[in-house]
């Protein structure tokens, strides 16, 4: 790992004095959130622990009770889980884009904030396996799945590949993490016991060798490849559970790309919220700079035009023909029952983020981080307008059930096991940065022009010279 | 004389029984020590008997009795269904008045009740400007069935004689199928005993065997959790009796026979199959989805009763 092509413009303005410095205040600003946790970060964590707890109660209810407490029925047979499932897998995306494709594509900029990009990826994906474990009737009999599973059901290619795409996450989370996990081992020599040995453990005895360095370099750079169609086909097979179905809305050839442009469009908005977050809360003012925002809001103008044109072959097509059964469900959608959310989710989620984010002022933190708030949001409601107003329009008329039956609003059970899913997210988000940096320090270091694999090798170099 | 028949027939059964349940592999002792296990009191009169393999084998008397169950069907043996039927469903759209008694009867033999119907009486009308009719909607037993297609553990499944079954201990409900399935005709156990008619007693059973044996075929066994759905009454078809649906119908709307006789019989009428379908231009709902189903419609044409609204709501609370 020689080679200069991402190296910044200023590498060779620093003196090596500049560059010890630069190496000391990074990691001093990098560790600073692990030693303590202040009133705000307690609260925060008191409170995420308190909804998913709540969540949990809700989940006891309903395996004790079955799945009647839901508002699910015989029609929308699937609900608010599924659609939250759906969510959390085109979160889970991000973490293929801005780790794996911006670094292919010899962008620099991105690397202060792969390891939020990971983090998300992971922490979502670990959450749609949970809901779809709470979407099931008989979670008892989950090994079933692997005793009686069927190759041809789109559910088991699910399993394979969201397994698959948890477990190359992981390791694209720990890998870089290595250095950083070492440096925790090193410097938080005060922190309880069980602490330090998960360091030491993790580590994996990490001394920044030039042979771990190139060890870890070739690894990242193998799964920055397979993380790529792993991603694809996540999202891909989560669209086919709709697409290979022959319900009107669902039967779609779009589906694919649709879902997967969908996905990273609400993916980079979630890293953008965390990038903001975590800036103001752990002081990365220095690393988490202004230039990200900026390049992250031009990413999801790029995204949100995508997924626009993605929108309009999925919408404006079958409406130009108006067909049967699913004439009436884009009259639901876009004069009806579904309207007013139908087309605050377009306008506010697609439409609106796409034009304002043109302008450089709105690039900027602050309002960057409101809009891909809206974005985030639109895309939740985007996934429960993909799942529930098909299911309650089939083609054959709803007649001779209960008047419950043709509507779906989800009781609070489902709001409240939903609500635990998006606490648990941002708990591990939460607990993870507590416990190991959140941006890499090498890699930051490298886009500044510095290679911490150089200098944490003096001796060898002098041996060299 | 009389007991000798008696035991003729038995054994004959029991034979029967051996062949269907036990298959080839069951060795002589493995039965006799089965049966033993049994909780019966046993006569002490022991009876020889020829197991399918040829072996001679002394089972007391009382166990035989115990066995004597057509439609103790294994699981294995549900799966691949009736030897040489194909099940076949036909609907006289003239003939159905909306009397509700198909949901009655279908009710009553699964020990169902509201909310839960197997089969349902819907209100139709084609356009604006056509008539409407009412039309009972049972499952399909599609050809084609998208439901059991994505089924990721096997636990629909499509059979030789054509029907569409569910194993209640299998399902882990995912609820796939039922969103895989374009006409809605797959219902849910939301919660225990969802459904279930109160008075669970044998009364209604093809044979009462059926009710105390825990078979794919009987579909007594739903579970909280899990999906069921119109199984086209295969236990009352081992016992050479028509679906209830069918018998209950006092208008003879529903024909119900196999398609490799080329007959259907509502009990009362019989038909050639392909002769009623050409000559009454029968069709099958939506057949542009492609997915081939068992049950055929006999256009609302030349109708027995005119179309009256329904004048109560039906199943109108859980």
């Amino acid at each position: 790992m020689h080679t200069n092509t991402h190296l910044g413009p200023e590498y060779n303005a620093l003196t090596d004095e500049e560059k010890r410095q630069h190496r000391i205040e990074i990691r001093e600003v990098v560790l600073r959130p692990l030693k303590h946790t202040g009133l705000p970060g307690k609260l925060w964590i008191a409170f995420l622990l308190l909804i998913f707890f709540i969540g949990c109660y809700a989940y006891y209810l309903q395996l004790k009770n079955g799945l009647k407490v839901t508002a699910m029925r015989d029609y929308a047979s699937w609900g608010l889980y599924i659609s939250n499932f759906v969510f959390f897998v085109a979160i889970s995306l991000v973490g293929a884009l801005i780790s794996s494709v911006l670094r292919l594509t010899n962008f620099d900029w991105y690397r202060p904030i792969t390891r939020i990009a990971e983090i998300i990826a992971v922490s979502a994906i670990v959450f749609a396996g949970l809901i779809i474990i709470v979407d099931m009737g008989r979670p008892d009999r989950v090994l079933n799945l692997f005793v009686h599973g069927r190759i041809q059901s789109p559910i088991v290619w699910d399993v394979i590949v969201v397994s698959t795409y948890l477990a190359t996450s992981l390791l694209f989370l720990y890998f870089p993490l290595l250095p950083g996990i070492a440096l925790c081992r090193d410097k938080l020599t005060e922190k309880p016991k069980w602490q330090r040995w998960m360091y030491k453990t993790l580590a994996l005895g990490w001394n920044g060798s030039h042979e771990q360095w190139k060890i870890m370099k070739r690894s990242i750079g193998i799964i920055c490849i397979l993380i790529i169609p792993l991603a694809i086909s996540i999202h891909t097979v989560t669209a086919w559970l709709f697409a290979t179905t022959l319900r009107p809305g669902w039967d779609s050839t779009n589906f694919g790309p649709y879902f997967v442009a969908g996905a990273f469009q609400a993916g980079t908005a979630a890293v953008i919220i965390a990038m903001f977050v975590f800036r103001k809360a752990y002081s990365l003012q220095k690393y988490l700079t202004e230039v990200h925002f900026n390049q992250m809001g031009k990413l999801l103008v790029f995204l949100c035009v995508i997924y626009a044109y993605f929108n309009l072959n999925e919408y404006l097509v079958p409406a130009y023909k108006m067909r049967g059964a699913e004439g009436k469900l884009l009259n639901d959608l876009f004069t009806g029952h579904y309207a007013p959310l139908y087309w605050s989710v377009q306008l506010f989620g697609m439409a609106l983020p796409a034009v304002l984010l043109l302008w450089k002022k709105a690039r900027k933190p602050l309002p960057i981080a409101i809009i891909a708030l809206f974005v985030v949001v639109a895309a939740w409601f985007k996934r429960y307008l993909i799942v529930t107003p098909i299911m309650l329009h089939p083609y054959t008329p709803i007649q001779s059930v209960p008047a419950n039956w043709a509507v779906y609003f989800p009781s609070w059970i489902e709001l409240a096991i939903v609500s635990a899913s998006l606490a648990g997210v941002l708990l591990i988000i939460t607990i993870f940065s507590k416990l190991f940096p959140i941006i890499s320090v090498w890699e930051t270091l490298e886009n500044e022009g510095i290679e911490l694999e150089e200098m944490d090798n003096p001796k060898e170099e002098t041996e060299k010279i | 004389m009389e007991n000798t028949n008696n035991m003729n027939n038995d054994r004959r059964k029991f034979l029967k029984f051996g062949l269907l349940a036990g298959g080839a592999t069951l060795a002589g002792l493995g039965i006799q020590k089965a049966l033993r296990a049994d909780t019966i009191p046993e006569s002490g009169k022991k009876v020889k008997l020829m197991t399918a393999d040829g072996k001679l084998v002394e089972v007391d008397s009382n166990h035989m009795k115990h066995h004597i169950a057509e439609g103790s069907v294994t699981n294995a043996e549900a799966r691949i269904g009736i030897e040489g039927k194909k099940l076949v469903m036909v609907i006289d759209l003239a003939r159905c008045a909306n009397a509700r008694k198909c949901v009655e009867g279908c009710q009553k033999m699964h020990h169902k009740r509201a909310p839960v119907e197997w089969i349902k009486v819907k209100k139709m009308q084609d356009t604006n400007d056509s008539a409407p009719y009412w039309m009972a909607q049972p499952c399909f037993h599609c050809d084609n069935p998208p439901c059991t297609k994505v089924c990721p553990v096997d636990a629909t499944f499509k059979r030789q004689d054509g029907v569409v079954l569910i194993d209640n201990e299998r399902c882990i409900g995912c609820r796939f199928c039922m969103a895989a399935c374009p006409y809605n005709a797959r219902v849910f156990n939301w919660g225990d005993k969802w459904g279930e008619a109160s008075d669970s007693t044998a009364a209604g059973c093809a044979s009462p065997d059926n009710c105390s044996h825990n078979s794919i075929e009987t579909s007594l066994q739903d579970k909280m959790g899990t999906v069921s759905k119109c199984d086209f009454c295969v236990d009352m078809v081992r016992a050479k009796k028509l679906p209830d649906c069918v018998t209950n119908c006092p208008n003879g709307t529903l024909f119900f026979g196999d398609a490799n006789e080329d007959i259907v019989t509502n009990g009362e009428d019989t038909f050639r199959l392909s002769e009623l379908i050409k000559d009454r231009a029968g069709y099958r709902y939506l057949e542009e989805l492609g997915t081939e189903p068992r049950v055929y419609y006999l256009p609302p044409v030349e109708r027995n009763f005119p179309f009256e609204e329904d004048k109560v709501p039906h199943n109108t609370s859980e």
